[in-house]
């Protein structure tokens, strides 16, 4: 399957979508303007790695900011990864960062797919 | 800027030093007034978010900041792209201040008079709403609502009342028979956390 590798920049994050290295990461900041816009090709891509997928899938979130343009994508991204088997959320928070965190709970109700805390 | 540019025509070493006054008085760290788009957004969060370190603010504090800003800019943004009117209501203002205890973010833009209404019910619903209320509106609406490019579910508002963790503070001034004048305002206390 095809790479996708995106560098972080000022307002949209980077991002890690390798099926043969088994990395599926989204991190930084996450602003965009058009948020369908630059979240369509990740959409994409996880519909046709769901069905060829890895036995497990660790979908990485490491996000600092996301505007709500960005929440609703997310939550997009997170719908798809119910149709791959085996996979789960890692959601990342900074440590003192309580609305990241309630935010990560939030995503974690409305789909499912297990969720995995962890603070950096 | 186009208001600064303005005053400049009048008479320039007066006006500079009343904008000064006003300025340094309110404690604004920043004003832009003028168009509204992506990277103007881009640069004004830069700007603060440097003059926020430089001053050494708490991290959490600044990322409150930063989000209510983000969603502040980024609703200008999409209102301009979508508000037919001449250029002197296209123009919208934002800035950036800080008061005892708290951080003062202020956003005023021009509205059509048949928009008010449906602003404003958006805007009171929310502030009839407590904390778990909020949690659940926010919920519900990115659950439900299709992605529309102008993100007029009002999901930016909600989001900016939970992170405040205040009563969004809005007025809107009649300027004519068509268009009336809309400002917001968002205070980030230094103790919410």
């Amino acid at each position: 399957m095809q790479i996708i590798q995106l560098e972080g920049t000022e307002d949209t994050p980077k991002v890690m979508l390798d099926k043969a290295k088994g990395i599926y990461e989204v991190s930084g900041r996450s602003l965009p303007e058009d948020a369908a816009e630059f979240y369509a090709p990740i959409l994409n891509w996880l519909t046709e790695y769901a069905g060829q997928s890895n036995p497990s899938t660790e979908f990485v979130i490491k996000l600092e900011y996301f505007n709500t343009a960005s929440s609703k994508l997310i939550l997009d991204v997170l719908s798809k990864l119910e149709d791959v088997k085996g996979s789960k959320v890692v959601w990342y928070y900074y440590e003192d960062d309580e609305d990241m965190q309630e935010a990560g709970e939030e995503f974690s109700e409305l789909v499912d797919v297990p969720f995995e805390f962890k603070t950096y | 800027m186009a208001l600064v540019t303005y005053l400049f025509k009048q008479k320039p070493m007066k006006y500079i030093y009343e904008i000064q006054k006003i300025m340094s008085s309110k404690n604004l760290m920043l004003v832009y007034e003028g168009e509204f788009t992506q990277e103007i957004t881009k640069s004004v969060l830069s700007m603060t978010e440097r003059n926020l370190e430089s001053i050494g603010e708490e991290s959490g504090i600044k990322r409150k900041v930063f989000n209510v800003m983000v969603e502040c800019l980024q609703n200008i943004c999409k209102h301009a792209d979508t508000f037919e009117a001449s250029r002197e209501e296209k123009g919208a203002v934002f800035m950036i201040g800080r008061e005892e205890g708290s951080y003062v973010i202020t956003s005023g833009n021009f509205i059509g008079n048949s928009h008010i209404e449906g602003l404003k019910k958006k805007l009171e619903h929310i502030n009839s709403l407590d904390k778990e209320g909020l949690k659940g509106y926010y919920k519900e609406l990115i659950k439900s609502s299709e992605l529309s490019e102008k993100g007029g579910a009002g999901l930016g508002f909600v989001d900016i009342a939970r992170k405040s963790g205040q009563k969004l503070d809005f007025d809107f001034e009649k300027v004519s028979d068509e268009y009336s004048f809309f400002s917001f305002k968002t205070k980030i206390s230094k103790d919410s956390e």
